[in-house]
């Protein structure tokens, strides 16, 4: 059965793939303006510098916004839903596309603290996933 | 600005038509040229949203290379292509040629065939990504969203509504006035998908999509062709247009989670008229999820930040008789059908003509807006009466 959620790690973003294996969020940061920024681009979206470095994330967040997805026929999904898709504010200012797992749907609120965890799809990918904190 | 639209065209609009999308296409440009009074030895110029492209299945009904052989045109100027300003961007870029002089009549189309080509699939035949060691991998900007089954604009477009719940209050009732709205009109346009009328309680119980986006809440995937001819000289004045988009061009990484785009295009378009928002007598905004209107709505000024909940409410704003806005007069993507941007135009355009039949607004409308496109896309016209 083909799979429908897992990445292609490229040039850029191996690194990030590598680390969320090890259980790390990074992220990155512009050297020049000081800039920290999500998806990794190897040039910073504020002042174009390409003085820009990986970070480690605190892998603490608050929730900005979330939608509890029902339908989704694309494999794995299938047996997964209900579940959670998020858009999370990492306290270090990056915005990023998520789940967030152990909490029910009704429970969920705008601003509420969360957590980085770690859930593992294959030998190779793991994603950095939150939960309530 | 110096153009006009001189003629509208559509084929037939279904469903499932399973007809060749080429021919769809070419009866709503033989329409829209006869429509303008023109031949097709007028025609010097041709353009389309997104042009040729076989994935997602039905995307696409004919690019500018077929519709420029069949027609057998002999042309001054051609576009074609994804990156634009919205839908709509095609035909903004058609008004800019004429006004600059780089053509004298340029015919504009839109085709989609989804309806018929993912009749036999699921989303799995939808997905663009790249084939690696024979499975499937998301790449791109889709490397960041597919890992979290979030592949869909409905997924992406529910956390926009979502946000504007959480900041503004607004309610799933309130959102329904969209569809309901769209359901009413849709039951007077002969060419509608769904014409059958739809109450809150329909809309409160159906399935949920991707909360708090209901299947009522998504447009749907169908078959047809939308034509139009921009001019120099023409029954509807093209008074304005806008393009701009003043943030990240991204779903996830904008700026403001309650707004797209539409809220830097929608600014814009006042910026070049003497003509305000209290002057537009007919809406058609793009729907092709029900937020997308609301966001609409907010961005052109029909009311204020967050106040689009409100607005709605109850649906007499919005209403085709007697509403200070009839909005999506046709019955919008959500019961006519996903035309994808270009039924807006072509509605506004036949409203302000007073061709619309019986779902013509009362009052001689004047002066009309056409939006298209969500997220990062954004692109509208300003429309008035000659």
């Amino acid at each position: 059965m083909t799979r429908y959620d897992l990445p292609a790690p490229d040039l850029e973003t191996e690194p990030y793939w590598t680390a969320a294996r090890e259980g790390r969020l990074l992220i990155k940061r512009c050297r020049s303006c000081g800039q920290p920024f999500f998806y990794p681009r190897p040039f910073c979206p504020k002042c174009w510098s390409d003085d820009v470095e990986w970070e480690e994330a605190s892998g603490r967040a608050t929730l900005y916004t979330w939608s509890v997805v029902r339908q989704n026929d694309l494999p794995p999904w299938p047996t997964r839903v209900p579940y959670v898709a998020a858009v999370v504010d990492l306290e270090e200012g990056p915005r990023m596309l998520t789940n967030v797992e152990g909490c029910e749907p009704e429970d969920l609120e705008a601003g509420m603290a969360l957590k980085v965890a770690f859930r593992q799809e294959t030998d190779e990918i793991t994603l950095p996933v939150f939960r309530p904190a | 600005m110096r153009a006009a639209i001189s003629g509208i065209g559509q084929s037939d609009v279904g469903r499932r038509l399973f007809r060749d999308p080429l021919e769809l296409t070419i009866d709503a440009c033989l329409e829209a040229i006869a429509d303008a009074g023109l031949d097709r030895s007028d025609i010097d110029g041709l353009s389309t949203y997104p042009g040729n492209m076989a994935i997602p299945p039905g995307f696409s009904g004919a690019g500018i290379t077929e519709v420029h052989d069949v027609l057998r045109l002999n042309l001054n100027w051609f576009n074609g292509g994804i990156e634009a300003p919205g839908q709509l961007g095609s035909v903004i870029l058609a008004c800019m040629a004429v006004e600059s002089g780089l053509a004298n009549h340029v015919l504009c189309f839109r085709t989609v065939w989804e309806g018929t080509a993912q009749a036999g699939g699921g989303r799995s035949a939808v997905m663009p990504g790249s084939g690696r060691g024979g499975g499937y991998r998301a790449d791109g900007f889709m490397q960041w969203f597919l890992p979290y089954g979030a592949p869909s604009a409905a997924n992406w477009i529910a956390m926009y509504a979502q946000r504007h719940f959480h900041e503004y209050g607004t309610t799933r009732e309130q959102l329904a006035q969209i569809a309901l709205n769209g359901r009413r009109n849709a039951a007077l346009n002969p060419k509608a998908i769904y014409r059958e009328p739809m109450t809150l309680d329909d809309y409160l119980n159906v399935r949920m999509i991707s909360s708090p986006l209901c299947l009522y809440d998504c447009d749907v995937p169908s078959d047809g062709s939308t034509a139009v001819v921009v001019s120099r000289e023409g029954p509807v004045n093209v008074e304005s247009v806008a393009t701009a988009i003043r943030g990240r061009p991204s779903w996830d990484q904008w700026d403001d989670l309650t707004t797209m785009a539409a809220r830097d295009a929608g600014a814009d378009l006042w910026a070049r008229t003497s003509l305000t928002a209290a002057d537009v007598d007919v809406a058609e905004l793009y729907d092709g999820f029900s937020f997308i209107t609301m966001v609409w709505l907010e961005a052109l000024g029909f009311c204020g930040k967050g106040e689009g909940g409100a607005f709605v409410e109850g649906g007499a704003n919005i209403a085709s008789d007697g509403g200070v806005l009839p909005l999506n007069t046709h019955g919008g993507q959500l019961s006519a059908g996903r035309l994808h941007g270009y039924g807006f135009l072509h509605e506004a355009v036949a409203q302000l003509r007073g061709i619309a039949g019986e779902r013509q607004v009362p009052g001689d409308p004047e002066v009309a807006v056409a939006a298209a496109g969500g997220g990062p896309l954004a692109g509208c016209l300003l429309l008035t009466r000659r």
